[in-house]
């Protein structure tokens, strides 16, 4: 009797359940998976490749190739080694890429709240066309209208900046040439950045629950402290996601900073002197010259901005996924 | 609900009324109302029970008015002529079929009509007298002073639940100084103080669905509104919280005056003082009928009103 009540009261172990997917839906998850999968694959043979070439450069220069500000090929005749280390490009990327982050992160989310909450409608369409085309222009294009339309009044502006802020380091002025500085460039790298961040935020912006907004209005709120108390806190995580694509571009960016940017191995920290670095610039700048060795160090190089920019990029993908989660 | 049951809800409403009100009096005197033995629980009972407290004019106050309403959507006449008086210190209910217009005029009262890109007006507002929509009117005052609860339960998810009560004044920059006791008293006034009091820097999501919509009337509450609009505010909330809230509606009616839509006829009886019918035949919506609760629930004018308040139609 009370063994049968115990069997009775056994809970029934949880059941496995399969699905036996269609023929069809067979096929397509073939070539969807085979299309991720090119992907995939593609982005590890690029970094495999990168590894590949650059590996005896980075193993002989050991952590000095992340660490050192020399670039300098091998003399033999005066018995000079190679040295190859891109800590001062790393250092200028770094230093471009979260400048321009500075200048056109409020650009882009001032630009993104005026097209979702401000713009009239007739302006709106138009110009949310002209800010994705700006995405699309080729980075050349900005390199050279920065070099001769930007840096003329970019260079009046940084002799303002060091004039009244000259005594934060940062603004300090070793030798006055104020061309083709870390400024100017982070400017250019600003304005490219800007449409991808704009494209993201005003999307998100765009998702705000209406029934958000309506409280806030429904409560007194002016536009302005709508926008505050319910439009940045949903779209906060957006917002991040999409500067740190920005910056991934940035970091990346080469032909542009290249035009506008003078390269030099040093690292230092005043933005408006005419001395900078960056990685991609470098390897533009050092490839048509480089011997079996240099190369190998360039390779090297490519694959540290790599990783870098890849690393960006997950970072931002993280931020909007979670984002959009919640 | 039993008809036992429904007769104990209307005496405790009564009493809860007189407690808080002090204005019933007059209804609980006349012994008519109160002794009246309710044999069946219908709506017209309901109604009859609620003695409507004729609004007169406090404080010098004419309290919101309707004039002559007329709304389009596009080139779409969705209302037409709504000429309506909301006394201070009443709960009026507007009852009628979905799409006949209730919410576009419920919205047109605080200004949140011309959120609608298409959506057009005619005709006049008066809150105190002044029309709402005159221009230069600061549009953030009217709201602030004509309140409003959604139909879906609306709170910010990114504050907590002492930072949505106070969200209104942050929201129109008011400051005040004792906000603790604010904080208390329009979470007690909402019904939802004890079940709070413990976790109010937890978030205004972490709340069920009934008192997160208690929640959204305490942050009405607390920028002082003369007026409470109610869209149609228990419609996705259970039974036991739509109670709660009838009694919150009752309570709040001493101090201020509450508009509600809704499609639940027991509610229309048992909270509001006075019933409008609105009703769209396909064109326009209209107002067909207009008066105390009592009369609309127990002896409409109109045929069409009697229907649907019956249930023969809607």
């Amino acid at each position: 009797m009370s063994s049968t009540l115990l069997e009775q009261k056994q809970t029934p172990k949880p059941r496995i359940i399969t699905t036996e997917l269609r023929l069809t839906d067979k096929v397509f998850r073939g070539v969807v998976t085979g299309g991720g999968l090119i992907s995939l694959t593609l982005l590890g043979l690029i970094g495999f490749f990168l590894v590949y070439n650059g590996f005896e450069a980075m193993r002989s220069a050991g952590m000095a190739f992340l660490t050192g500000f020399e670039w300098v090929d091998a003399v033999p005749e005066n018995n000079q080694p190679a040295a190859y280390g891109i800590g001062a490009m790393l250092y200028g990327t770094v230093v471009t890429g979260i400048l321009a982050m500075i200048i056109g992160v409020p650009i882009a989310v001032g630009t993104a709240l005026f097209l979702s909450y401000y713009a009239p409608a007739w302006l709106k369409k138009p110009m949310v066309v002209v800010v994705d085309v700006m995405a699309a222009i080729p980075s050349i294009v900005y390199g050279l209208w920065g070099y001769f339309v930007l840096m003329p009044h970019a260079e009046y502006w940084a002799k303002l900046i060091h004039k009244y802020f000259g005594f934060i380091p940062f603004f300090d002025m070793p030798a006055p040439v104020f061309t083709r500085s870390p400024f100017i460039a982070s400017l250019v790298l600003a304005i490219m950045i800007t449409p991808i961040i704009t494209a993201i935020a005003r999307e998100v912006f765009a998702q705000t629950p209406l029934e958000r907004i309506q409280a806030a209005y429904a409560l007194g709120a002016t536009k302005w402290s709508m926008i505050k108390a319910v439009v940045f806190p949903y779209g906060r995580g957006g917002v991040v996601g999409g500067a740190m694509l920005g910056l991934g571009r940035a970091l990346g960016e080469t032909v542009a900073v290249y035009t506008v940017l003078n390269l030099v191995y040093d690292i230092r920290i005043e933005v408006l002197l005419s001395a900078g670095g960056n990685v991609a610039s470098m390897i533009v700048n050092k490839f048509g010259e480089a011997d079996f060795v240099e190369l190998q160090a360039l390779m090297a190089a490519g694959f540290v901005l790599f990783l870098v920019t890849l690393i960006v990029n997950f970072i931002a993908n993280y931020i909007i996924n979670k984002t959009a989660r919640e | 609900m039993s008809s036992t049951d429904g007769k104990n809800t209307n005496n405790d409403r009564e009493e809860t009324m007189s407690q808080v009100t002090g204005k019933q009096s007059r209804a609980i005197q006349d012994p008519s109302t109160i002794k009246q033995p309710v044999a069946t629980h219908s709506l017209s009972d309901v109604a009859s029970a609620r003695r409507a407290k004729f609004g007169q004019p406090t404080n010098g106050s004419t309290g919101l008015e309707a004039k002559g309403v007329h709304a389009w959507f596009g080139k779409k006449h969705v209302l037409e002529d709504i000429s309506l008086d909301f006394y201070t210190g009443t709960v009026n209910a507007l009852i009628g079929p979905s799409g006949c217009g209730k919410s576009t005029f419920i919205r047109i009262l605080n200004r949140m009509h011309e959120f609608i890109p298409t959506a057009s007006l005619a005709g006049q507002v008066l809150l105190d007298g002044k029309d709402v929509y005159e221009s230069g009117v600061d549009v953030t005052k009217i709201r602030l002073r004509v309140g409003m609860v959604f139909q879906k339960p609306n709170p910010f998810p990114s504050m907590t639940i002492r930072e949505n009560v106070l969200s209104g004044l942050k929201l129109a920059q008011i400051k005040i100084e004792n906000s603790d006791e604010l904080l208390e008293s329009c979470l007690r006034r909402a019904g939802l103080w004890d079940e709070v009091k413990d976790r109010l820097s937890e978030y205004g999501g972490a709340l069920s669905g009934g008192q997160q919509q208690r929640l959204c009337i305490a942050r009405s509450l607390a920028v002082n509104p003369q007026v409470l609009l109610m869209d149609e505010p228990c419609s996705a909330l259970d039974p036991g919280s739509t109670l709660r809230i009838e009694e919150t509606i009752r309570e709040l009616s001493s101090s201020m005056s509450i508009v509600i839509v809704t499609h639940n006829m027991q509610q229309a009886a048992r909270v509001s003082d006075y019933t409008s019918f609105f009703l769209s035949d396909g064109g326009p919506g209209r107002l067909i009928e207009s008066g105390t609760t009592a009369e609309i629930f127990t002896n409409p004018k109109q045929k069409r009103t009697e229907d649907y308040v019956s249930g023969k139609f809607g």
